[in-house]
């Protein structure tokens, strides 16, 4: 079936001419009265205006969440984990409206975010619900009369920027455990998606006490930089490219609160010999977990844009996955047989564009695709790019690069050493997939693979309960799992003498 | 300190005059670090001068109207030590990047039309 775009006659989103910032609870207008045009990558057209904010904005939202961070941070861990089981039934119940906003607005298939994106932003929601009700402090008997009680304590007023890639998802990852321990946020989001998430405040207001939750949209120069080297803020997280995370780590020193980073990568996807054993299951879900590079057109930090093939196996293993990649729909991302949309804007496009280029004067084969898609009528001025596999060599820029895009670049390897060689052979080291029937190889393979997470005989899969975060330059902290309490706690130790006795010193 | 390995980026006239441009609307110089991928990434970041603190990694690759422009080394190893062009395109810059009013930022292409190695 077809969604209706948004704000057409007949759709399940309703659209403003224009948004505010999400601030204190309320829609408060930017104080300079400046508004940008957000666009959809679907045709390149305006969805509505979101506010051009700017530093005195982000002042209100700071002012907001302090007003607001006593009393949630005193809230019972009870009465917190029922707010966020409160925000996820509301996102539950709502959850085929923010589906099509989300799409419509970065340009990932209706398909993904109604059974990925939203699924897993309520998920999370009960999951540091749940996460929080079974906190414990700890105490220590030191002595017979001296204890040591630790306590954890909220951070207090957090800043939160996060990427286009996945609005709602990437929000949800932030929020759900910066509130389940008692902190409130000031949020940005990325300058591409800003609005798919203030349809999600208007789905949560009534649930979401006042303040705990305050969303600025603007210039990423003015009000991302506002946001993080703000005395107010007790800790600031981040999820966007490498440079700027270094920024954000300076910002911080500076003013000595914590960051946590989660950056970018270029992550190996392993297939030994033996997945072609078979021609059964296993062999197909193969060959799927190749193609998951194409999986939200690429924009996904995790991307498994580097594909290694054991060589014996190469000739027919890598025919059945351009089969399969030759037979993704691209298109109308509202469509629900749509596998692929456009990229989220023109200037993603640009780059993708660029360096196919570069790979090919590289010397790289272009084993499929390689172009701008052509679309037709409505979508023509779309920001479409083709599947696009490029065969080469890892010293290759294209096989160092993240492209951010669906490109693959896959080479071949003949002993697991060579291939662990290879898979390291990268600054970056958020993930990686590796696929072998043998689970002895494929547990030393993931020990020995520098990168946060290792995807064994799967690929993609984002479940609240396991850790996410990167090795080397891919970041700093771990997310969507609870020790993510701890990044958004303070340790508050009370050391007790039960004694009367003096020290005897003085 | 930085390592300088000057004159391996160049400049359109187009962005000498966007530089120029942002020169004056700042009332100073603006840098730029290169940077490596993810989400807003690949792009040069323009930052006012002295934003980013440069490092001894870090690799003066020239300088555009006075603006310097760095990349990080293990950045440009990974690489193999490419030369850029700096260019401007339409459309606001994405992340912390400075633009010009939100209609043109700048991006890096690589040079001699090639892959710049």
């Amino acid at each position: 079936m077809k969604y209706v775009p948004p704000g057409r006659p007949g759709s399940v989103v309703t659209v403003e001419p224009r948004y505010e910032n999400f601030i204190g609870g309320k829609w408060i207008a930017p104080t300079h009265g400046k508004y940008r045009v957000d666009l959809t990558p679907a045709t390149a057209k305006p969805i509505t205006e979101i506010p051009d904010s700017t530093p005195e904005d982000v002042e209100l939202a700071l002012d907001a969440a302090h007003a607001a961070k006593d009393a949630w941070g005193e809230t019972s861990t009870a009465g917190r984990a029922e707010v966020l089981n409160a925000i996820a039934d509301a996102i539950e119940e709502n959850k085929e409206m923010l589906a099509v906003a989300e799409s419509w607005e970065n340009g990932k298939p209706v398909r993904e975010t109604l059974a990925a994106d939203i699924p897993l932003v309520i998920d999370h929601f009960r999951y540091f619900a749940s996460a929080i009700r079974a906190e414990e402090g700890r105490s220590t008997e030191i002595d017979k009369d001296t204890v040591a009680y630790h306590f954890r304590e909220p951070l207090g007023v957090v800043g939160q920027i996060i990427p286009f890639n996945f609005p709602l998802l990437m929000a949800a990852w932030k929020l759900a455990p910066a509130l389940a321990a008692g902190n409130c946020s000031v949020m940005k989001p990325a300058s591409p998606t800003p609005w798919s998430i203030l349809k999600l405040m208007e789905v949560i207001e009534d649930v979401a006490p006042a303040g705990i939750v305050n969303i600025v949209n603007g210039p990423g120069a003015e009000i991302g930089k506002a946001l993080a080297t703000s005395p107010r803020i007790a800790k600031i997280g981040f999820t966007g490219e490498t440079v700027t995370g270094r920024l954000i780590m300076q910002y911080a020193a500076q003013n000595i609160i914590p960051s946590t980073l989660e950056l970018g990568g270029k992550s190996p996807n392993i297939f030994f010999s033996d997945v072609m054993a078979a021609d059964d299951d296993f062999l197909d879900k193969a060959v799927e977990g190749l193609v998951l590079y194409a999986f939200n057109k690429g924009e996904v930090c995790t991307c498994p844009s580097r594909a290694l093939i054991q060589s014996d196996i190469y000739d027919e293993f890598i025919a059945r996955c351009l089969a399969r990649i030759a037979a993704i729909r691209q298109g109308d991302p509202l469509d629900t047989e749509t596998m692929i949309g456009p990229q989220v804007s023109a200037q993603q496009l640009e780059k993708i564009t660029s360096y196919v280029d570069i790979g090919r004067k590289e010397g790289a084969e272009v084993l499929i695709g390689g172009s701008r898609a052509a679309m037709a009528g409505e979508l023509a001025d779309g920001y479409y790019f083709e599947p696009t596999v490029l065969k080469g060599e890892n010293k290759m820029r294209v096989f160092q690069e993240e492209i951010f895009g669906p490109v693959l670049a896959v080479t071949t390897f003949d002993t697991e050493d060579e291939a662990l060689d290879i898979a390291n052979d990268t600054l970056y080291g958020l993930g990686a997939g590796v696929w072998s029937r043998d689970g002895n190889r494929a547990y030393r393979m993931g020990r020995k693979i520098k990168a946060g997470r290792v995807w064994t005989n799967c690929y993609h899969l984002y479940p609240a309960g396991a850790a996410f975060g990167g090795y080397k330059i891919s970041g700093v902290g771990r997310e969507t799992h609870l020790m993510m309490l701890d990044h958004y706690s303070q340790t508050k130790n009370l050391l007790v003498s039960y004694s009367p006795k003096p020290l005897g010193f003085f | 300190m930085s390592i300088s390995d000057p004159a391996r980026v160049t400049a359109t006239p187009a962005a000498r005059e966007a530089v120029l441009r942002l020169r004056s609307e700042l009332g100073g110089p603006v840098m730029f670090m290169q940077s490596g991928g993810c989400c807003e990434g690949s792009t040069p970041l323009c930052l006012r001068d002295g934003e980013l603190l440069v490092g001894g990694r870090d690799v003066l690759l020239g300088t555009i109207e006075g603006s310097p422009f760095y990349i990080d080394d293990r950045l440009d190893t990974a690489w193999g030590r490419p030369s850029f062009v700096l260019d401007v395109a339409p459309g606001p810059a994405e992340g912390f990047s400075l633009d010009l009013a939100g209609r043109l930022h700048f991006v890096t292409r690589p040079a001699d039309g090639g892959t710049g190695r």
